[in-house]
């Protein structure tokens, strides 16, 4: 993956088909400290003991076209090149949480990349699902929430292209 | 700077045109492979080509979604236009500028673009 924010969508894309109905992304950091985390946070079907312990394996995946599963491998992969670590809990009915941390100075470090793209695809793509995106550099601060927007469009769904632009600028101007 | 106000004033507007619009067309559907292997091949960028000029061209019996992987990897960004009436037509190794000549070709002017096919590429 040339970006990180597309192995976060890779990740989320897992959060989709799990069943979800809320998903939380975090992009959490400290630029005194190099540090940078990503989180992918959902209340899915959760997975067993066995299938957790067999996720990080890329010999090991749920799909039925192919015999590999490469998602968590490579987010994975890329968070440890770097010097930094990653976590994945599970529970059944509970749902999945992944964080992987970054050390951001490391010549291994991939860069973020377009995270708003990756948030706005996920909220457009699946109206269904109720998404958190919750930012933080340092001292500045975001937090934007499905829900409330979906209390003020009132049936107007994201995905109709204006408001998805809206969306993309306002996150945009939040973040940047 | 956007502003929730902003926000509103285009909710409004969506759904005055909701209203006026036809329901009587069939859906043409435009799908995107979004698993592991199409977002790192640069299926991000395809997809937000396709919403662009079917917003652009205010073609608004196309939709655009998104499925897993199709099962050929190395095909990657793989695209898939569903046309009511009519067969499949799988295109490959797809990237913005060919999303754009598709919508052109195949969605306004209704000649699938040959060249991009699986069946031209998978020989």
């Amino acid at each position: 993956m040339r970006e990180l924010s597309l192995n976060v969508l890779d990740i989320a894309q897992n959060s989709v088909s799990a069943d979800s109905s809320l998903v939380e992304i975090e992009v959490l950091e400290n630029t005194e400290k190099h540090e940078l985390t990503l989180g992918v946070l959902d209340n899915g079907k959760g997975m067993t003991k066995e299938q957790l312990g067999s996720v990080r394996d890329p010999f090991f995946t749920t799909r039925t076209t192919r015999k590999v599963g490469l998602g968590v491998p490579l987010f994975k992969m890329a968070a440890e090149m770097t010097g930094g670590s990653f976590s994945i809990e599970s529970e059944v009915g509970k749902g999945t949480k992944v964080h992987a941390s970054f050390k951001t100075d490391s010549i291994d470090f991939t860069p973020l990349g377009d995270m708003t793209g990756t948030v706005v695809l996920l909220i457009t793509m699946n109206t269904d699902i109720d998404f958190v995106y919750r930012f933080k550099k340092d001292e500045k601060s975001f937090l934007l929430d499905t829900r409330q927007l979906k209390e003020i469009l009132g049936g107007v769904p994201l995905s109709e292209p204006s408001i998805a632009n809206w969306l993309t600028e306002y996150i945009n101007e939040n973040t940047q | 700077m956007k502003t929730i106000e902003e926000l509103m004033a285009l909710r409004d507007a969506a759904k005055a045109k909701m209203t006026a619009r036809d329901d009587s067309t069939e859906v043409t559907r435009i799908v995107v492979g979004m698993a592991t292997c199409g977002i790192a091949a640069g299926a991000r960028p395809v997809m937000n080509k396709f919403t662009e000029e079917i917003e652009k061209r205010k073609l608004s019996h196309v939709t655009v979604s998104q499925t897993g992987c199709i099962g050929m990897c190395q095909y990657e960004p793989i695209v898939e236009v569903l046309e009511p009436g009519k067969e499949k037509v799988t295109y490959v190794n797809m990237t913005a500028e060919k999303a754009a000549k598709v919508v052109l070709e195949h969605i306004v002017n209704g000649k699938p673009v040959a060249e991009y096919t699986v069946g031209a590429v998978a020989k």
